[in-house]
């Protein structure tokens, strides 16, 4: 390809002439907005980025995106980024998913997606509702649950997401919200800085079909009280004064006032040890429980692992290192031929 | 000891036995060693699902014939001159198809009490008169076998693992064939462990010489070099062409292969061959499941790959929602159905046709598509190789039907020259210029540019929503959608303007009969309408390979006969099609038993046509 402009991209170039079509006041907005300022910032040309969508109100993103795209079929978005992964690994390629289409109709892809660890973004707009057939429960919302297909309440015990995706080995586990821009933004450009698939899920309001799922999670009366901002290194400290830190029991987790406890025997956040994010992917209590544990949003866990598409390519030459470039009437003729006069 | 040779047109051979025998693999070694003698061979595998059924039962005996001659060869055989059964089970199944004065060799090892139990003998058929019609050689090739390797320090297991090669060195002792092929590939395949080279060629050798010593024969026999064509052959079974057919493709389009597929009866020897090649820049993914391994397809093609996938009527079905989507996103790629018996899990290695209405409309909405099928194991090349062609030059997701009886069966193939090869030319978009890239714009034969990712200044979306004309954008406009599934149909429809017009196979040009036929059946209707030919029966034949859409000139040739029969291996469905497509009164051939045809029930059909004519 021709040295194009060498002038720095900005926010708008990644903008398409499309009307944006979700319902006014949907938490989609922002996430849009904050994918598109960081765009610049991978310091990757738009022809070399391709984000790929399954089917539900979040799947209508890649029409946003003036990058190569594909709104493609329900929960199938993380197969099709694979095969697209393992053909072309110079791609920066991003999955848009949601609750419904990533973990009801493609759990089995989004596992096994995870476990080969391809160099891939995945956007999980978590919702907890399905939007786009209006209004039935999803396999995030919590149990109980009334919806247009649950009067009496959902009998579904619900899925977490991130531990879900710590239990099929992935390599990058981060969570975010569409009401916080600024941690929204920090944690887009951590994912997409990290070499392997990295799986953000974002809290995302439905304000048609679940308005306030995650209301004790972004609104300022309770956003400090229910919410441990992870930052590594630091000590697990939480609530409007930084009163409150997590310390481990034994291997137990408890909330404890710093006035009691000192700052150095509280549990240190370390991106790189899956146990501790194996612990911190159960701060999953229903915050209306008493004693509950404070929801942790950032990046829970980075590990740097192989990447299916580069070993893929190692094979490739290895094989040709070994039986030299391919030559086809070699091929065709094989090694028993016999001739016909 | 000097034997008279006897000279053998064409021989039929049935090796039958417990599946954990080795029949397939005695069976494919015989093959080749003909194969290099240059006869005209073609052959069956025929083999229970259940990896090791219950040994020593019916349900477990797994056969493989083939038909070797110095003649044209184009079935593995009716019936057969020599039966080998391993055991009372194996003999049971297959005695029904020896010729009379036939030739059983038998492992008498195989007919103690238990076995004849499991095979539901009450006293053994080897002391039934009924065998007086045939020439039966007895032989304990366990013992044998358990002699020949005394004192090797192999247990009584290890030891009658090798009975298949004393059996094999007895055949090519009887067809006067040299053990030089077969000791070759032993060496390879044990390559890691000698002493199992060192037994299994002493067992070989032993089987050879035990034909020479013993009295058994009279006279050898000999298969002389069939008058194939001049060129150069080798054998080749369907999956194994169909695979070369897809990275010959590849190389001549200069795409990369991607072949994303998930493991599935008969189709996954496609897979294990693809995957030898890495050298070809073939990319071999095997997904979490059908769908995936669809989808992955799809994003390999966006990508600009040639993208691939081969499964069995059951993961086919799994594809359906993916390959709509291939459909609407108008990209190229190859969907191949390797037919087993259905419905379900089916009959998974048994083959059958049966999948030809859901390759014509297994999808939702109005989503055609081009479909080529392959008549023989060679065939699975020109075949795989014409379906990229259509997807790539045509932008369409392709259907390439084979089946199990060609994906597994094996015959000698004229291999070409690359550079004989059709040149295949993607529709790639060129250089960016002031003009706006319209994603949905077409060309004279309705087929949209190629635009991949990493191409600067075509940066655009696509999706599985109704695309607007041109643009490509999303569009809910009534006539618009009216307007694109019609545009999408004659888009496949034009195709036939790029495909060979029909030819008459063989046979009458015209007439009272005509037998039209499809896929796997090409071998058997070919002889039975030459057989018929000679005996004055003025029938035609023509085979189809472009099922969609169908040579033009198809509809005029159907015309100068008055009865046209469809044999077919399912219930009848290219039969509806030409019904509906062309108003006549085609008659229906049909057999649904999971096993191919035989050369007698076409002759008969054929036969019959004329008797009530």
């Amino acid at each position: 390809m021709s040295e194009v402009a060498t002038k720095k991209l900005i926010a708008k170039d990644f903008a398409t002439d499309q009307d944006v079509r979700w319902c006014p006041g949907c938490g989609d907005y922002s996430i849009l907005k904050q994918v598109q300022s960081i765009m610049p910032e991978l310091g990757r040309d738009k022809k070399d980025v391709v984000f790929i969508s399954g089917i539900g109100c979040s799947s209508r993103f890649p029409y946003y995106m003036d990058t190569f795209g594909m709104h493609s079929i329900h929960g199938r978005a993380t197969a099709i980024a694979s095969g697209l992964k393992i053909s072309r690994p110079e791609l920066s390629v991003w999955v848009v998913t949601g609750d419904g289409d990533a973990l009801s109709i493609g759990g089995n892809h989004l596992i096994h997606m995870i476990r080969r660890n391809f160099d891939l973004n995945v956007l999980l707009f978590n919702n907890e509702i399905y939007g786009l057939t209006k209004g039935q429960y999803s396999p995030t919302s919590p149990a109980g649950k009334v919806t247009k297909s649950t009067p009496i309440g959902s009998l579904d015990h619900p899925f977490n997401p991130l531990k879900l995706c710590l239990g099929a080995d992935s390599t990058f586990i981060a969570r975010t919200m569409d009401r916080d821009p600024k941690h929204q933004r920090e944690i887009l450009l951590r994912g997409s800085q990290h070499i392997g698939t990295s799986m953000i899920e974002i809290y995302q309001n439905c304000n048609v079909f679940n308005d306030g799922a995650f209301e004790i999670f972004t609104d300022k009366g309770s956003k400090m009280q229910e919410t441990l901002f992870l930052e590594h290194g630091k000590p697990l400290i939480f609530e409007a004064n930084k009163e409150k830190g997590i310390k481990l029991n034994g291997s137990t987790p408890t909330v404890v006032n710093l006035t009691d406890v000192n700052e150095a025997d509280l549990m240190i956040h370390d991106e790189n040890d899956k146990f501790k994010a194996q612990l911190l992917t159960t701060f999953f209590d229903n915050p209306s429980i008493e004693g509950h544990l404070p929801r942790p949003f950032g990046v829970f866990y980075a590990e740097d692992r192989y990447r299916y598409e580069e070993a893929m390519e190692e094979q490739i030459a290895f094989a040709t290192s070994k039986k030299g470039e391919g030559n086809l009437d070699q091929l065709l003729s094989g090694s028993n031929v016999w001739t016909a006069e | 000891m000097t034997k008279e040779v006897e000279e053998k047109k064409e021989v039929t051979i049935v090796f039958a036995g417990d599946s954990g025998d080795g029949i397939q693999l005695t069976g494919t070694q015989f093959t080749n060693t003909n194969a290099l003698y240059g006869n005209d061979i073609s052959t069956f595998p025929n083999y229970p699902a259940e990896i090791r059924a219950p040994q020593g039962t019916l349900a477990g005996v797994s056969g493989f014939q083939l038909k070797f001659g110095s003649i044209e060869i184009s079935t593995p055989g009716d019936d057969c001159d020599v039966l080998v059964a391993m055991n009372a089970a194996a003999f049971k199944v297959n005695i029904a198809r020896l010729k009379k004065s036939g030739t059983i060799i038998i492992n008498s090892d195989g007919f103690n009490k238990r076995d004849l139990k499991l095979a539901g003998y009450e006293t053994s058929p080897l002391e039934d008169k009924s065998l007086n019609d045939f020439r039966t050689i007895q032989i304990d090739v366990t013992k044998m076998t358990r002699t020949t390797l005394e004192d090797r320090g192999l247990g009584k297991k290890e030891m009658d693992r090798s009975r298949n090669m004393f059996v094999l060195g007895f055949l090519y002792y009887m067809y006067n064939r040299t053990l030089k092929g077969t000791e070759e590939f032993i060496k390879q395949k044990f390559a890691k462990k000698p002493d199992l080279i060192e037994a299994n060629i002493m067992v070989l050798k032993a089987g050879y010489n035990f034909g020479d010593t013993s009295e058994v024969f009279t006279s050898r026999y000999n298969v002389k070099a069939a008058s194939l064509p001049s060129g150069s052959y080798r054998n080749i079974m369907g999956n194994q062409a169909a695979a070369l057919g897809l990275i010959a493709a590849s190389q001549k389009s200069k795409l990369d292969l991607f072949y994303g597929s998930y493991p599935i009866t008969p189709a996954s020897d496609i897979l294990h061959e693809l995957t030898k090649h890495k050298n070809f820049g073939v990319r071999t993914f095997q997904a979490e499941d059908e769908i995936a391994a669809m989808c992955s397809v799809i994003g390999a093609s966006f990508g600009g790959k040639l993208g691939v996938t081969a499964s069995s009527g059951p993961g086919i079905a799994l594809k359906g929602e993916a390959i709509g989507l291939g459909i609407m996103l108008e990209l190229p790629m190859v969907i191949v159905n390797v037919q087993r018996g259905g419905p379900s899990t089916g009959l998974p290695t048994k083959t059958e046709q049966a999948d030809l209405l859901q390759a014509y409309y297994g999808r939702n909405g109005e989503a055609p598509m081009p479909i080529v099928s392959a008549s023989t194991p060679s065939d699975c090349f020109n075949a795989a190789y014409e379906a990229c062609r259509i997807a790539i030059e045509h932008m369409t997701p392709v259907f390439l039907l084979s089946d199990g009886y060609i994906a597994n069966g094996s015959e000698p193939w004229k291999f070409p020259k690359s550079a004989d090869l059709k040149p295949i030319t993607p529709k790639f978009v060129g250089e960016k210029t002031d003009e706006q890239y319209l994603p949905y714009k077409r060309d004279e034969n309705l087929v949209r540019d190629w635009a991949l990712p990493g191409m600067s200044g075509y940066e655009h979306r696509i999706g599985g929503l109704e695309k607007e004309i041109d643009t490509g954008n999303v569009s809910y406009d009534p006539d618009n959608h009216e307007t694109m599934v019609k545009i999408r149909e004659a888009k496949i429809a034009k195709i036939a303007d790029s495909i060979p017009l029909q030819e008459i196979s063989n046979g009458a040009e015209e007439g009272d009969l005509l037998i039209l036929s499809w896929g796997s059946t090409y071998g058997v209707v070919k002889t039975a309408v030459k057989q018929c030919n000679q005996d004055g029966l003025k029938v035609g034949h023509i085979h189809l390979t472009y099922l969609n859409p169908m040579p033009k000139n198809l509809g005029d040739l159907l015309k100068k006969y008055k009865h046209v029969i469809v044999p077919e291996i399912n219930n009848g469905q290219l039969v509806k099609i030409i019904r509906d497509l062309f108003l006549i009164d085609a008659q229906g051939l049909n057999k649904i038993k999971g096993i191919p045809f035989s050369t007698k029930e076409i002759v008969e059909a054929i036969q019959q046509k004329f008797e009530v004519a």
